[in-house]
């Protein structure tokens, strides 16, 4: 019987198994940030051991950090003493840190691709749900806790069970004006936000071989909203071409090397899954989430659905909205584009384009959060921090920012923000604030119309 | 690690679906850099008004209901990888969480911190939730060497799953990593087969 994509990058990194199931699963790419990791490195002095292989690891700071003149001292005490003991631990455990500033920080799920240290056929993890995120390349990549954070630290590996195999087919084509923030919008309203927990998702079919590698990033970010562990997509020429020549991707007789073992990395014909799905990219229409978790997504031509039960009706109190209401035509005053989900530069052109001329509404607030000092310095030398300034739109220095709320971008109680992040939980982007999670395109025409509308109307 | 072996107890029933880490503790709490005092901000925001006075239609502002078993509705724990969701519902002093399914990541971090995650059937959860409603008095009962829940006075059981290696984890007070330092050499020799 053949292998799926996913057993043949496991396999590849089996150490060991123990008895019961289990499997000691080799790491080969550490990221780390300043929120998940000061109690792992506090765990290793405790047991007065180093990080077993420094140069696996990658630390940036991200979550934490004022989108606003980064180039003086965090003002807020409990955030600077955080990026601050970041600083420390990776000085002292000699672990290579892109900090606040440096000329290739970001967010950690965006600085690994485009610097090219995210590369098929690895395994990858982050004290972050959305190392998913790498999962584009053709990596088993996910999300950790900081106990794990400390494992791989001490011992470059992790205990795992290996997770059920999903394949969600995606054929056809997507319809103009449809990105891959509405097609995985979608998927997770199909599946809902715990359809694929207990397994990991291979995304394939005609409509995702024809996605940039950018786009397949933000499909397999949110793979964690439908609670997989991760989610992947197959190398092939388009993967091979975004990282030729990138600053860290293999070079001359070595990439020559890794491509022949990259051509290896598919689901074999006759591989079995245990779950498998089939969409059709024209069934998709621009999404907008209604609720307080991303399964609660609906197109924008569609009405809330009728449910019953404590959970629905507590989420409809908490965002203000009534079953068999359209979302299109409701007033929003916040705008947040931004995250590890949609932060990069063909996020950035879509909106500068659509923008371009125009003026937000005055009620509404707008940001623009890049993802990366790369792709901040990139929209700055084509123009697009000008165009979205001329617009109203306030262009940001990178990180985390209003997607969580952790710094001081937040979303005030009881307001509406159309947000390109991933989570439009309650009092996730602040307490009260109210999200409603869409594609970039849909939040740059939010904010100029200062509502929810569809902008192929 | 603290052991866990047996545990009987009253409950605390949270009767909700999709309960994610952002409930559980949430972003603005997580710039502590150690693993204690995150149970003062457990639920902050479904737990506290904006001006940090309780909410008294809240379980936790319940006298009525105490013990050191959450309850609480399918997919518990889903969203961030934060471990702090975990460390804040042990700092508060539960011992375990019911439910009739767990995120993965979250399952995972709470069987590191000695939290032990009971998956139950549709159906257990139903009897449990409405028998806590009825009497906030009832205990449950969680055995984790037999792997048994039950409700004594309904008379109700029902075994849960869990790997056997974390079971015996749990019952020892052993954790992962002193398991992987000690295959290093191992872990090397896996290192040069790669290449």
């Amino acid at each position: 019987m053949g292998k799926t994509l996913f057993d043949k990058i496991w396999d590849a990194h089996i150490v060991t198994s123990v008895e019961g199931g289990m499997e000691v699963v080799y790491i080969d790419r550490h990221f780390i940030h300043e929120v998940t990791s000061p109690q792992a490195f506090d765990g290793l002095r405790a047991r007065n051991i180093g990080v077993f292989r420094p140069k696996q690891t990658v630390a940036t700071a991200d979550h934490n950090v004022p989108t606003k003149d980064q180039h003086l001292p965090i003002r807020e005490a409990l955030s600077r003493h955080q990026v601050d003991a970041l600083i420390h631990n990776c000085a002292d455990f000699g672990l290579e840190l892109y900090g606040l500033g440096h000329p290739l920080s970001g967010h950690r799920a965006v600085i690994g691709p485009e610097l090219g240290i995210t590369q098929p056929g690895m395994t990858i993890v982050c004290g972050d749900s959305h190392t998913s995120t790498h999962g584009a390349f053709g990596c088993i990549a996910f999300g950790i806790g900081t106990s794990q954070v400390e494992q791989v630290f001490a011992s470059q590996c992790l205990l795992q069970s290996r997770p059920k195999r999903m394949r969600i087919n995606v054929e056809g084509q997507l319809g103009a004006g449809v990105y891959a923030k509405d097609l995985i919008l979608y998927i997770i309203a199909q599946l809902t936000a715990a359809g694929g927990t207990g397994y990991f998702v291979e995304y394939a079919g005609s409509a995702i071989r024809s996605l940039s590698m950018e786009a397949r990033m933000t499909i397999c970010n949110m793979s964690i909203e439908m609670g997989a562990r991760g989610g992947l997509v197959a190398p092939d020429q388009t993967t091979f071409d975004y990282l030729q020549g990138r600053q860290f991707a293999p070079q001359g007789a070595e990439w020559e090397n890794a491509l022949a073992y990259w051509k290896t990395l598919y689901s074999d014909e006759d591989a079995v899954f245990d779950k498998e799905f089939t969409f059709r990219a024209e069934d998709i229409e621009p999404m907008v989430t209604y609720g307080t978790n991303p399964g609660m997504g609906l197109g924008i031509s569609q009405v809330i659905p009728t449910e019953t039960g404590q959970s629905f009706e507590k989420s409809l109190e908490y965002m203000g909205f009534k079953p068999g209401e359209s979302l299109a035509g409701k007033p929003i005053q916040h705008v947040f584009i931004g995250s590890c989900t949609n932060s990069r530069i063909e996020d950035l052109r879509l909106v500068a384009e659509f923008v371009k001329g125009k003026k937000k509404a005055p009620h509404v607030s707008a940001m623009v959060v890049p993802g990366s000092q790369q792709v901040a310095a990139q929209a700055k030398a084509e123009g697009i921090d000008r165009i979205l300034e001329e617009a109203g739109f306030d262009f940001r220095e990178p990180g985390c920012s209003a997607c969580l709320g952790m710094n001081e971008d937040k979303i005030p109680a009881g307001a509406y923000c159309v947000s390109t992040s991933n989570r439009n939980f309650e009092g996730r982007q602040g307490p009260g604030a109210r999200t409603i999670l869409a594609s970039p395109l849909m939040a740059a025409a939010a904010a100029i119309a200062g509502e929810i509308v569809d902008f192929r109307k | 690690m603290q052991k866990f072996t047996l545990l009987r107890t009253t409950a605390v029933p949270i009767p909700m679906e999709d309960i994610d880490t952002d409930q559980i503790i949430p972003a603005r709490f997580l710039k502590a850099t150690t693993r204690e005092g995150f149970g003062d901000n457990l639920f902050r925001d479904w737990r506290y008004q904006a001006d940090n006075t309780p909410k008294p239609d809240f379980v936790l502002n319940n006298p009525a209901y105490s013990g050191k078993v959450l309850v609480a509705g399918r997919n518990f724990g889903c969203g961030s990888s934060r471990e702090h969701a975990a460390w804040a519902i042990a700092d508060y002093g539960f011992r375990a969480v019911v439910s009739s399914f767990f995120a993965d990541i979250f399952k995972g971090n709470a069987l590191n911190n000695g939290l032990l995650p009971v998956q139950v059937s549709p159906d257990f959860l139903h009897q449990l939730f409405s028998g806590i409603e009825q009497d906030p008095g009832i205990e449950v009962e969680i055995d984790l060497e037999t792997q048994t829940i039950r409700i004594p006075s309904k008379g109700l059981e029902e075994t849960f799953p869990i790997d056997p290696y974390k079971r015996v984890c749990l019952i020892n007070g052993f954790d992962d990593i002193d398991y992987l330092i000690s295959l290093k050499d191992k872990i090397a020799e896996f290192e040069v087969s790669m290449g």
